[in-house]
This record gives C-alpha cells, sequence and structure tokens, in this order.
C-alpha cells in the first residue's frame, strides 16, 4: 500500500480505487461510517448528513467527497457521534417512528443506527405530523409516517428501474416523497415489488403486503450483529 | 378571457409557445400561467406536463417548492405583507391585522367568495420605505392605517390594479451617498467599447489587477473566476447575474437594477466577452417584478444599439445575448447552485459541490454566476483600469460597497462606501442615534453590539453582502432574532436534516421562551443546534440560519434571561396547550376548561 492510493480514517491507512468516495472506500475496507441516504450502485444524494466527517479540517459528508491520496479524515470521534446522534433524534421527531409495533423493526436502518450511536431518547418534542398512508397497490403499502425523505426510491426508480415513479416535492417541513400518478395513488402506477425501489427504503415506508413477520423479531439483519459490524453488507448490496 | 369559456389550450397555448415548448422554461411558463389564471389549476399541471414531456411530478414539485406558485385558488388578489424585522419596527403587524378584520378573515384564509386572501412573506426589499406589501407580486410601499383602508376599499370594489393610485406603487431609489459607482457617468456602451479594445485578454487582467473580489457575500475573486470559466473545458459558456436579492435587509441590487440596469447588463456583456460566452441569463427575485418590463426594454434598446445580439460593435463573432428569468420566492435560490436548478427549471435546491459553476453550472456547462453589483461594477474597472480600482478600498478589500441601511435611523436608503468604513461613520452618516446593534450581511449576518462599532466594513473585518440594520435600544434583540429564525425555517429547502428540521426545532425553542416557559436548558439547546447546522447542513442557508440567535445570545443574552422560567427545566409539553381541540370541540374557553387554574 503507497500513499498513491490511501488516506487516513481516524489514524487507519484507508486504500481507494479512482472516483470512490470517502464513504465506498471506508466501508470496502472494513470501517464503518453511519449512513442513511447511500445505498451502494446509486448516485451518492447527500441529503441525510449522518455520514459527516471532517476532511482535513473541514466539515464535509463522507458520502459525496471523493477520496484522494493523504486526505486525513475525522471519524469515529465522540464530537461527530454527538452530532449524528442530534440527527438521528431529528428523523425520530421528525416522523412518527414506532419501532414496537414496525414490521421493519430488526431490518430498519434509522433503528439500527440509534441502537448504535445509543441514542436512547428522542430528546426533542416528537412533531406527530399528520401523513398518508397509501395501501392502494396490491403488494406493497407505502406509509409516508416513517419516510425520512432520503430519496433513495425515488433515483432507483428513476436510475435503475426506469420508471420515475416516486418524486420529491414541497419544500422546508413540506418536502415530501409524492408518486407520480394524477391521483397520487400508488396502486395507479406499474410499480412492481420486484421493483429495486421497492427494496432499497432504509426504514419501513415502502413495505411490501403479506409475509410481515415471516422472519421473527430477533432474526433479522440488525438483531444479529450491530450495523458497525456489516460493512461488508452494506457495502454489496446491489441497487 | 374567463376561465369558464376558456379552453385549457386556449390559455396555454400562446404561453407554451411563447417558451418554445422548452421544459427549461417551466417557471416562467408557469408564471404567465397564473398571471392569467390567478392559480395553477391541476388541469393546467397535467397539460404542461404533456405538453413538455415532463412527469406530472416534476411541474408539480416545481409549484409546491415556490412560494409564489399557487395549486389552489388563493384568491383574485393575493395580498402578502412583508415580514421582515424592520417591517415589524414600522409597525406591519398591526396593519396586518387590520387589514384582515376589515375583510373578517384569518391569516393565510381565502375569503369564502375567492376575492382575497392575506399572508406575510419573507422580507420584500422595500425595508427603506416599508411596511411594504405585494399585492399579485407587484410592491405596494410606505403603508399606513390610511394606504390599508384605502387598500380593503379597493379590493373590496374589485378595482384592477392598473387603475390603483400610481403612487401606492412608488419606489424610491433613496440614495443618499454617492461613491465612484453611483456618481461616475457612464454613456452607453462606453465600458464595452474599452473592454473591447484591450482584448479578452487585456480585460482580464485589469480585473485580476482590480483584485476586485465578488459583492455577493462570499467575497471570491471576480477576475479569478473569469480566468477558470474561460479554461474550463467546452465549447458553451454562460453568465449568470444573480438578482436573487433576498437577504432580508437587502436593497441596493433593486436600486442598481432599477436605476443602473444599463451598467448591469453592460458588465453582463463584458463578462461574456472575456469568457467566451454567447448568452447571459438575470435570475430576478419574483419580488421585483415590477421591473420586468422596463428591463426587457433596456435590453431591446440596448440590442438595437448593437450592444446586444451578433457581432456587437462590430466585433466579428462577438455575438451575445441576454435573457431575463423570474424567479418565484425561493430565498435558497440565491445560493448559485440552486439558482441554476431553478433556471434549468427545477425546485431550486443546491447542488453538491464540487464540482463548481465554472465548470459545471448551467446546463452543465461553464457558468461565472455573479452578484449584479459584482458585474455593475466591472463596467467601471473597464472605464477606469484595474490599478485605479485597487487604490480604492483596503489592500484585501478593494472599491467600494454599496450598503442597503434600514432600521432605527433617520436616512435609511442606499449608500456607497469604499471598503474599511468603520461601522459607527455609517452610523452617524445615517442618523442612528440611538443605535444599540447593527445586523451586518442581513439575517445570514453578524450581529454586532455597541462595543464593536469601531468594527469596519471589509472582507477581512466585518464582511457583507450590503444588507446593514439598525437597531435602537428600544429593541428587542430576542425577537430580532426570533424573526430571523422563522424566516430560515420558511425559506428551508427540506433537502438535508440539519436545516429541515433543525431550523423548525431551534424556532420551536425560541416560540417556548417568547411564551414565558423556556429555562436556562433552552439555552444550551440552541447552542448545539446551532454547532450542527453550522457544521453538518448541505449549504449556506444552513450554515448560517442559527447565527443570529447564537450571536445575540452572546451579545445581548439579557434579552433572552428576562423571559426565562427560573427553573432547571420546563417540558416542551404544554398539557394545556394539548386540550385546546377539546375545548374546540365543546365550544369552551372558560377558566375551568384551562389546566392552569387548578395546577
Amino acid at each position: 500500500m503507497n500513499s498513491e492510493n490511501t488516506f487516513i480514517i481516524d489514524g487507519t491507512p484507508i486504500p481507494f480505487e479512482p472516483d470512490q468516495t470517502v464513504l465506498q472506500a471506508a466501508l470496502k475496507a472494513d470501517v464503518f461510517i453511519p449512513h442513511l441516504c447511500y445505498y451502494p450502485g446509486l448516485r451518492p444524494n447527500g441529503n441525510c448528513k449522518l455520514c459527516t466527517v471532517i476532511i482535513n479540517g473541514r466539515h464535509a459528508s463522507a458520502c459525496t467527497a471523493f477520496a484522494r491520496p493523504g486526505i486525513e479524515v475525522e471519524n469515529n470521534t465522540p464530537e461527530l457521534n454527538d452530532k449524528r446522534r442530534l440527527l438521528l433524534q431529528m428523523l425520530f421527531v421528525e416522523g412518527n417512528h414506532f419501532c414496537p409495533g414496525c414490521e421493519k423493526s430488526g431490518n430498519c436502518q434509522l433503528q439500527a443506527l440509534a441502537y448504535e450511536l445509543e441514542m436512547m431518547t428522542p430528546h426533542f418534542n416528537h412533531f406527530f405530523p399528520s401523513r398518508k398512508l397509501d395501501t392502494s397497490h396490491p403488494d406493497v403499502f407505502l406509509d409516508m409516517n416513517r419516510c425520512i425523505n432520503c430519496c433513495l426510491c425515488v433515483q432507483a426508480s428513476c436510475e435503475v428501474d426506469k420508471k420515475n415513479i416516486f418524486a420529491i416535492s414541497g419544500r422546508g417541513m413540506a418536502a415530501r416523497i409524492v408518486v407520480n400518478t394524477p391521483s397520487g395513488k400508488l396502486g395507479d402506477s406499474n410499480f412492481a415489488l420486484s421493483d429495486k425501489a421497492a427494496s432499497v427504503c432504509p426504514v419501513g415506508a415502502i413495505l411490501p403486503k403479506r409475509g410481515s413477520f415471516s422472519v421473527p423479531i430477533g432474526q433479522r439483519i440488525y438483531d444479529d450483529l450491530p450495523i458497525s459490524s456489516q460493512t461488508e453488507f452494506l457495502a454489496t448490496r446491489k441497487a | 378571457m374567463s376561465l369558464v369559456n376558456s379552453s385549457a389550450g386556449g390559455v396555454l397555448e400562446p404561453i407554451l409557445e411563447r417558451y418554445s415548448r422548452n421544459p427549461r422554461h417551466l417557471m416562467q411558463i408557469l408564471r404567465e400561467t397564473q398571471e392569467r389564471l390567478d392559480f395553477i389549476p391541476q388541469w393546467a399541471v397535467d397539460y404542461l406536463a404533456e405538453a413538455l414531456a415532463l412527469a406530472r411530478t416534476q411541474v408539480q414539485a416545481v409549484i409546491d417548492f415556490y412560494a409564489f406558485f399557487y395549486g389552489s385558488s388563493r384568491g383574485k388578489y393575493r395580498i402578502l405583507f412583508s415580514d421582515n424585522v424592520t417591517d415589524r419596527m414600522q409597525g406591519n403587524t398591526a396593519l396586518l391585522a387590520r387589514m384582515l378584520s376589515k375583510f373578517g378573515l384569518a391569516q393565510g384564509q381565502v375569503s369564502g367568495d375567492g376575492l382575497v386572501s392575506i399572508d406575510t412573506t419573507s422580507c420584500t426589499g422595500m425595508c427603506d420605505q416599508g411596511p411594504a406589501l405585494l399585492v399579485n407580486n407587484y410592491p405596494v410601499t410606505r403603508l399606513s392605517s390610511q394606504r390599508i383602508d384605502q387598500i380593503c376599499e379597493l379590493v373590496k370594489s374589485q378595482t384592477p390594479l392598473v387603475e390603483w393610485p400610481s403612487e401606492f406603487f412608488r419606489v424610491e431609489d433613496d440614495i443618499r451617498l454617492k461613491d465612484v459607482l453611483l456618481s461616475t457617468e457612464m454613456a452607453k456602451g462606453q465600458a464595452l467599447r474599452r473592454a473591447i479594445e484591450l482584448g479578452r485578454q487585456g480585460m482580464l487582467t485589469e480585473m485580476k489587477v482590480s483584485n476586485f473580489r465578488g459583492r455577493g457575500g462570499a467575497g471570491f475573486t471576480t477576475g479569478v473566476k473569469w480566468e477558470a470559466c474561460s479554461n474550463a473545458p467546452g465549447e458553451t459558456r454562460y453568465v449568470i447575474c444573480n438578482a436573487d436579492e433576498g437577504e432580508p435587509g437587502t436593497f441596493k441590487d433593486r436600486v442598481l437594477l432599477d436605476s443602473f440596469s444599463e451598467r448591469v447588463f453592460e458588465g453582463m456583456t463584458i463578462a461574456g466577452y472575456v469568457i467566451g460566452a454567447s448568452k447571459g441569463l438575470v435570475y430576478l427575485r419574483a419580488e421585483y417584478r415590477y421591473m420586468l418590463e422596463k428591463l426587457q426594454a433596456t435590453l431591446e434598446a440596448r440590442r438595437k444599439a448593437n450592444l446586444l445580439g451578433k457581432d456587437i460593435l462590430g466585433q466579428k463573432d462577438f455575438d451575445f445575448d441576454i435573457e431575463i428569468h423570474m424567479g418565484a420566492g425561493a430565498y435558497v435560490c440565491g445560493e448559485e447552485t440552486a439558482l441554476i436548478e431553478s433556471l434549468e427549471g427545477k425546485p431550486g435546491r443546491p447542488r453538491i459541490r464540487p464540482p463548481f459553476p465554472v465548470t459545471h453550472g448551467y446546463l452543465g456547462k461553464p457558468t461565472v454566476v455573479n452578484n449584479v453589483e459584482t458585474l455593475a461594477k466591472a463596467t467601471l474597472i473597464a472605464q477606469n483600469g484595474g490599478a485605479w480600482y485597487r487604490g480604492l478600498g483596503t489592500k484585501l478589500s478593494t472599491g467600494t460597497k454599496l450598503l442597503s441601511i434600514s432600521g432605527d435611523c433617520d436616512r435609511p436608503g442606499i449608500y456607497e462606501y469604499p471598503f474599511g468604513v468603520r461601522i459607527s461613520k455609517i452610523l452617524e452618516d445615517c442618523g442612528a442615534r440611538n443605535a444599540m446593534a447593527v445586523q451586518v450581511g442581513g439575517a445570514a449576518g453578524t450581529c454586532l453590539a455597541q462595543h464593536e462599532f469601531g468594527r469596519k466594513i471589509a472582507f477581512e473585518d466585518v464582511a457583507t453582502s450590503g444588507a446593514l440594520m439598525v437597531f435602537g435600544n428600544n429593541r428587542d434583540m430576542f425577537e430580532v432574532a426570533r424573526n430571523f429564525m422563522h424566516f430560515f425555517k420558511h425559506e428551508s429547502c427540506g433537502f438535508c436534516t440539519p436545516c429541515r428540521v433543525g431550523t423548525t426545532l431551534m424556532c420551536n425553542i425560541l416560540d417556548k421562551i417568547a411564551n414565558g416557559k423556556g429555562t436556562a436548558y433552552e439555552m444550551n439547546e440552541l447552542t448545539r443546534l446551532h454547532q450542527l447546522l453550522r457544521t453538518a447542513s448541505h449549504c449556506g442557508l444552513g450554515q448560517t440560519a442559527g447565527r443570529p440567535v447564537y450571536d445575540t445570545l452572546q451579545k445581548f443574552r439579557p434579552s433572552y434571561d428576562r423571559r426565562l422560567n427560573q427553573k432547571d427545566f420546563e417540558p416542551a409539553f404544554d398539557l394545556d396547550a394539548a386540550l385546546a381541540p377539546a375545548r374546540e370541540i365543546t365550544e369552551r374557553d372558560d377558566v375551568d376548561a384551562h389546566l392552569g387554574t387548578h395546577l
């Protein structure tokens, strides 16, 4: 390993390939950086900000910053993890996330990160927004209560499925995912359970109908090992 | 033509034709549609989506993003009170209440007959002659109780806007102090001729010699930006004039565009000449809609004078023309990549940077984005040379700066100073006798207390995009910060978590303090949230949103402390407030229906 193709994260040399982002190189090298809106194979989006790191003294998103030779990245520090915890708390109070009754529990990246970063309470007052549940599709529930505006479904539907079914609309707190049909209902679209967009949701906003709890709680992706120990899975999921 | 007897195509086809059915012009198409129909009905969304080969949601997303596009009827008369802190200081709250009561409406409500709606909007750039409002996007300045009553009568009698007294719409320049830019004469085409004499490289050298830095706020050296853009690979390049002057308290670009537009357009043409662009775009904020026809007439006259168009001033292969694009009410579009997105007909969400616009800008091509004042001053450098310009101001901040001064002073308006001027001198000149604080650079700027009035306006000391709001010693700096925070919450694009949720959380905390429920605990929360927003937000909006709160916490802590509850902690959850829906249902609001009296 030479300095031409390595950089440093928290003192550890990390090899990288051309055009890799800091996050991609880190995951490949088994170094965990918390993230929600990044999915391998989809264009980095940079909206959740969980992967905020300090690169050569400046804050940046690891998912959009390209790896460069010799850069020094601070990642797993109490200061940054405190900020990430605060971001998680923001996401929890902004939506309606009730883990105990959620079918995504154990497979949910938001929940897994909250455990990982030891988020003990939501800290802030819940906003309790009134959001819609769309049951119009035969195979999929669209439950906006759990949506965190990560836009992965928008991207997967556009970049992989070539269907352009989802979009983000509105501004500020009113920003939300919408469905590209005259009725706004998913059931009126050509969305299919086999679409990539159906499987990239990091939370439980897009859930398959039937088969719920067929994998019992306790045997799910993040039940067994904490998310920080699953870098290989996170890096090799394919969009 | 009324909506009832006009087919969809009858209204929309001429608009679509005017914009060559180019989806890039979606914003302009929607604006003209709304100007015809008062709002953008669903059938128009469907029709436009099909005609422009866009997804429905792409059209809907644009309508939903911009504050001045309406997907449902907001009435025939849409009245928006400017709600900058300066408007508040000039008494807009009482005037708003007066108008609401005249119509028996709640804020934001549309009257039952579909005649009128009344709401607030972010700073409209009339701080020197406020309080102000917009009616169907046209500004009415110098509001008084009497003027409000007159407006109510005109609305009730359904008098068309063109028949309203023209003095309502009078916008003064209020130029109080002139330096080189505002006092130097420029014959039309003079600066451009000189630039052509110098040649592309020569003009660029003058820009670099001048060490002139951009006036939009970031202070990037303009010559270096132009050079980077002209060196970027690609055939097509663009010049963009950022006239989305949304920073609360700023109105100097309004004056430049209204009375010095020849300079602005000539500056754009010079920039186009230097970087080899053949097209310039002005992104004009929606609040300045009233200037559009006048600016277009100026452009037309320049075309006739061969200062725009083909082979400008006889220079073979020097083709350049300018288009004006209207914004639609989004502060975030002042951020250059959000502005470019908006110009491309999309919601104004800032892009990931790098790449920067000088290499990947408008339509992915190398683009120079400059502020109005920057471009106007480029003409001055062409006229008098870089070395001359460098002699003005300070070593690191050459030249002059236009300041928009408002608030508690006798002579609000436009002041042009050489960089390096002290705050105390400015306050003396504008007649601010009892200043306790000044907010320099708008809501996203710096709040200075009395002991800092010796500081200087310069990139190396107090940097500013041009706003200076004065607060007298009777003002409440907590309320100033709260007003700014609500502004940022309203303007956050919602893209990234810290800004989207953080601005709301900070507003909630400030509201809690305002309601007498705040404790020392909240002070730490505000600081912690500010630190997160500053470091983790995607763009400058979020990064600076917490600043006014942070600054006033440091410098005007008593204005917070006197509101605080002396307990260590007070829950934000208010049980009594939570019972409000129950009171509403039972139609009771007596003492016994409240918890506070029993606890």
